[in-house]
């Protein structure tokens, strides 16, 4: 068994140990409650938001790393995956970004 | 390829004609596949915490009980079936063929139940009055983007428990090795990866404050 959880079965594949998977589940639902106790927090939506999608990024990379296996993959699959995806919806952020910061300073509440 | 074969060329990952990925290119497909669609759901999500934020008069028709306590319910659904769909590719990986089949069941009713509540949750809306088109507080815009973003990861997951189904029996039979199962995992997985921003990001900004 190797240090991150995980170990090798007879096919040759490294899979997680069901305790290592039941800690992930704990840990989405843990951050899932976070975000619902949030919303009640009258924050402003602009904080809001950024909160809400911080934490759904910490949520996702779990999906990705542990439920997705993508952490026990060799390395060069994340490199040609993740990055691209990135790189374009940063792209597609582009579009919005100039405009966002217009509306920003337009809005008064 | 036989699996001997693809260990060799997967030990030489650079030197051509091999894989790079050391993935199987029924696997590497379906990660290209998730990648585009995820783009897609980026590109609806962005368009509309866009004109979320512009709109100062956004409605939020969401009551603690009965939608926020559903939409929650559903969160826990979809982590729960992706627990059970990995511990499905596990059993698939040690050869624990029944074991498989059951968890792969399991999943796809989880998967079910999803539906289900979820157009529960569209059918009170439509008796509000709430549609993809109108709505009381005449913002169609939150019809278009709501539903529009729920109906399109609720399709998703219909093609999901369809094809966990298809998993499950031709799985049973003999008809599909591990690699398929896994391959189908990661399908799954994505659909609830998409949610964990749909949730927040439809219902939790919209939660109604008075109670």
């Amino acid at each position: 068994m190797s240090a991150h959880g995980a170990v090798t079965v007879d096919d040759g594949h490294e899979v997680g140990t069901t305790k290592l998977f039941l800690w992930v589940w704990f840990w989405l639902l843990l951050l899932t409650a976070i975000e619902v106790l949030l919303a009640y927090f009258q924050l402003h939506p602009y904080l809001m938001l950024t909160i809400l999608i911080g934490l759904s990024l910490i949520k996702s990379a779990l999906i990705l790393s542990y439920f997705m296996h993508l952490r026990f993959e060799r390395l060069s699959l994340f490199l040609i995956l993740i990055p691209a995806m990135v790189f374009c919806i940063c792209m597609m952020l582009i579009m919005f970004f100039p405009d966002s910061v217009r509306l920003m300073q337009m809005r008064t509440h | 390829m036989s699996d001997t074969e693809f260990e060799i060329v997967a030990d030489s990952p650079w030197s051509g004609g091999g894989s790079p990925f050391a993935v199987k290119s029924i696997k590497f497909g379906m990660w290209l596949f998730i990648i585009s669609d995820s783009i897609t759901f980026s590109v609806l999500l962005i368009s509309y915490a866009w004109v979320r934020l512009a709109n100062p008069d956004w409605p939020r028709p969401f009551p603690f009980s009965p939608a926020i306590l559903n939409a929650s319910f559903l969160t826990l659904i979809l982590l729960s079936s992706s627990l059970t769909m990995v511990m499905g590719v596990n059993a698939a990986h040690k050869g624990e063929r029944s074991k498989t089949v059951k968890y792969l069941i399991a999943t796809s009713i989880l998967g079910a139940a999803f539906v289900i509540l979820h157009l529960g949750e569209w059918f009170r809306l439509f008796n509000e009055g709430v549609t993809p088109w109108s709505n009381p507080w005449n913002v169609p815009l939150f019809g278009g983007t709501f539903f529009g973003i729920t109906g399109l990861h609720m399709l998703h997951v219909t093609i999901g428990v369809l094809y966990l189904w298809i998993m499950a029996f031709g799985y049973g039979r003999g008809k599909f090795n591990a690699d398929h199962v896994e391959v189908s995992g990661l399908y799954w997985h994505f659909v609830d990866l998409v949610w964990m921003f749909v949730f927040p990001m439809l219902y939790l900004m919209s939660v109604s404050l008075k109670g």
